[in-house]
């Protein structure tokens, strides 16, 4: 009887929470196309800036991805940023004797080897997580500053900190469909323009990694969800004793977690090395693996969310290394002060006065930021993810949700 | 007694002979030569050499008893990196700006360095008494936020120097002369002292006052803690301040000592924040503990510069840290859970021997 009652109405609710997403992704193109008309900035969506913004955002969103992993099966990896440091050498190394292809798995394959010292002091021996992902970055940046002297001194091309002249991966365009948005989106018509650039940007000598990059995405968000295996893999991660009792062996699940965790970390490095740049140096990542960290925060610990927070974090991340990025910052501080607004309004709703109050101060202050200068220094777009993060987490920490027993040590027999 | 003082020990010293082993392993895998190796790093270092690991070591070991303040109230201080730049950032400025003038400058900025520092802890503090947030992915943000402001005030408000900004360098009037330990051009730092005082006044607070048994017992179990009356919030912030504070002082030798300047990377030692994570986690958050490590840190590192002349990156160096870093957790645990084994054993076989007797009152 309870099941005739529910289904109609959860499949409702779900139909609702679709069009939520498509309304909501509609606002943002207004929005968005909004400012760009009364800022004139044309830069904020041109085809250019937003390939920028897919190139800084894929290994963002690989890093993220890898923390989702090993997150969702409770173990926090804070390594994230040595496993990708491993990658980039993994990456030149291989690339440069054994072409582009083999360059891929060679990163994955030194992520993986990161992650397994990871593993086995946080799964075999209980050793706190961040202590061992503190650890693993220690060894990280050192292995590949030793590696590199080691290894790349002698090349042609190469020298103790660097290498180049290796051959990168072939890049696509999508025939047809790359020169029509790219028509269109030079007409600068409201709203459509905006789209079609993304659309070019996302069709025209795009590199195979990127599209490796969101065949990943969609395959872990199958694969942790849609699955029996990835139903075990976050009861691992949620009860884990709770999962012992039904018959899951945490251990395994963790250990597989972790290394799948390194594997895209460290390839989060190859496409630093051959998709961003096309060589290598030592402290490439630049803390990419930490910005992936807290673009998997700030996505709540889900793979709709670490998209969206890797494509903004990707975004300012890339347009603070265009020339025009002074001037599209200074306009996305006008975006900004429009969703503060918006987020102010919905608190009031709420009912919630001082939050609404806060969050209003915070947008008048930034609209008078917007309203009394040109530019916005090149340091400031730098830190925007880490300053967006906290924020989100200041405000919202209540809202998101991470794994149960994320980051707290099991053994095995404890279970009742 | 002395059973208990051999098992804290052990675990330190067979982590340190692992990770030289695993470093010479993986010198020997990769066509190097760990005789070379070995042979470098355990030589006796040269007069230069000697001052340079003790003025490391102050810096090291100023920074892991931040992070141990932290550690004992059970909170995860991996934002000393970005407090000591914080409290870096802002002493340098303070002392260059000419507000105080003369030898007592120092003491004002050493002030100011502890609030910068303290302020920029009590962020996170505030972040995670308020809102809920961890204190170890704040941190994170925080570090990164410090750096980059920091650089933008250089590149905005410092002097030009060379290719890069700094702050104002200090007057000669405000340099402290260092101690004279060897012959020659080389000084121990005069601010290196901090260490020692920071030292002492951490066995102090800890071991022998009211608020660090408060500390102590908030971070061991805080339910008990708030059971017999104590603060759990108020002592978060006090312990993160208090971190940061003492965070904020990590750098202040070198300051002082030789460099006179602040400028982003050039003019500055970063990095020291996590290394002194992880001398704290070796030192096991004791006085005696933290020193010992940090020297050890200091003079591997110091050592490893003279690599270069037998082809091997001074890098290889950071293997070996951070293998001793989780050689020494796991052993630590492990020794845990042997001592946790033995003590149900031990019990176990008091309660079987004990049945009798009980047996016999009863009759």
């Amino acid at each position: 009887m309870s099941t005739t009652t529910t289904t109609p109405r959860s499949d409702s609710r779900i139909r609702t929470f679709q069009h939520a997403w498509l309304l909501l992704a509609l606002v943002a193109v207004v929005t968005v196309a909004l400012v760009r008309v009364v800022t004139g900035a044309d830069q904020l969506t041109a085809t250019g800036t937003l390939r920028a913004m897919i190139l800084s955002a894929c290994p963002i969103l690989l890093a993220a991805l890898g923390g989702l992993w090993a997150e969702r099966a409770g173990v926090v990896n804070i390594g994230l940023e040595g496993q990708m440091l491993l990658g980039t050498w993994g990456a030149a190394f291989l690339a440069y004797h054994a072409g582009p292809y083999a360059g891929v798995l060679g990163a994955a394959a030194m992520g993986l080897l990161g992650a397994l010292l990871h593993a086995v002091a946080t799964v075999t021996f209980g050793v706190d997580h961040i202590v061992s992902g503190v650890a693993v970055n220690i060894i990280g940046l050192g292995a590949i500053g030793f590696l590199a002297k080691a290894y790349f001194n002698d090349l042609e091309g190469g020298g103790p900190r660097n290498l180049s002249g290796y051959q990168t991966l072939p890049r696509v365009t999508v025939p047809g469909v790359s020169d029509g948005a790219a028509w269109l989106a030079d007409r600068h018509v409201f709203g459509i323009s905006d789209v079609a650039a993304l659309v070019a940007a996302a069709t025209t000598g795009v590199s195979l990694l990127t599209v490796l990059v969101v065949v990943l995405v969609a395959a872990s968000a199958y694969i942790l969800w849609r699955t029996p295996f990835g139903l075990r893999l976050r009861s691992c991660g949620e009860a884990p004793e709770a999962a012992e009792t039904l018959g899951v062996n945490v251990i395994r699940y963790k250990y597989v977690a972790v290394l799948v965790s390194g594997a895209l970390a460290g390839l989060g490095g190859a496409y630093l090395t051959m998709v961003s740049s096309s060589s290598f140096t030592v402290g490439q990542t630049n803390g990419t693996g930490y910005i992936g960290l807290a673009a998997m925060i700030f996505g709540n610990w889900r793979p709709g969310g670490i998209v969206t927070a890797s494509l903004m974090f990707g975004y300012t991340d890339g347009v603070s290394l265009l020339p025009s990025g002074g001037i599209v910052v200074h306009a996305l501080l006008l975006l900004i002060t429009l969703v503060l607004a918006a987020l102010a309004l919905w608190r009031l709703r709420q009912g919630n006065l001082r939050s609404a109050l806060t969050i209003g101060v915070i947008a008048v202050a930034v609209l008078v930021w917007y309203l009394s200068t040109d530019s916005v220094p090149r340091a400031f777009v730098g830190m925007t993810p880490y300053v967006i993060t906290l924020f989100v987490l200041a405000v919202a920490s209540q809202r998101l949700r991470m794994p149960a027993a994320d980051g707290k040590p099991y053994r095995k027999g404890q279970a009742g | 007694m002395i059973r208990r003082g051999f098992f804290s020990l052990l675990p330190a010293v067979v982590a340190v002979v692992l990770a030289m082993v695993v470093t010479g392993l993986v010198i020997a895998l990769t066509g190097g030569s760990a005789g070379q190796f070995y042979s470098t790093i355990l030589s006796v270092p040269i007069p230069r050499v000697s001052v340079t690991i003790v003025n490391q070591t102050a810096m090291i070991a100023i920074s892991a008893f931040a992070a141990a303040i932290a550690f004992r109230m059970n909170l995860f201080n991996i934002g000393v990196e970005g407090q000591y730049i914080a409290g870096s950032c802002a002493g340098a400025f303070f002392a260059g700006s000419g507000l105080v003038a003369g030898p007592a400058v120092i003491p004002a900025t050493l002030v100011v360095a502890v609030v910068a520092g303290a302020a920029w802890a009590s962020i996170g503090g505030f972040l995670l008494v308020g809102r809920g947030v961890s204190e170890v992915i704040s941190a994170i943000m925080l570090n990164y936020v410090a750096l980059t402001m920091a650089g933008y005030l250089v590149n905005r408000y410092g002097v030009a120097s060379g290719y890069t900004f700094t702050t104002n360098p200090l007057e000669l009037n405000q340099q402290p002369v260092g101690f004279q330990v060897v012959d020659g051009p080389y000084q121990v730092w005069a601010l290196a002292i901090i260490a020692v005082l920071v030292a002492i006044g951490y066995w102090v607070l800890i071991n022998h006052t009211r608020f660090g048994f408060d500390l102590r017992a908030s971070g061991a179990s805080s339910t008990a803690a708030a059971a017999s009356g104590v603060d759990a919030k108020k002592m978060t912030l006090i312990a993160m301040a208090l971190s940061g504070g003492v965070a904020g002082l990590v750098w202040m030798p070198a300051f002082f000592g030789s460099v006179h300047k602040f400028g982003i990377p050039e003019n500055f030692q970063s990095g020291l924040g996590f290394t002194g994570l992880a001398v704290a986690l070796l030192g096991r958050n004791r006085s005696i503990g933290i020193l010992v490590g940090s020297l050890l840190f200091a003079f591997l590192s110091a050592q490893s510069n003279d690599l270069q002349s037998v082809g091997v990156a001074p890098e290889i160096i950071s293997i070996t840290q951070g293998v001793v870093v989780l050689a020494v957790v796991v052993a630590y645990e492990i020794v845990r859970r042997l001592q946790i084994r033995r003590e149900q054993e031990s019990v176990a076989r008091e309660l079987a021997s004990a049945r009798p007797t009980a047996e016999e009152a009863s009759r």
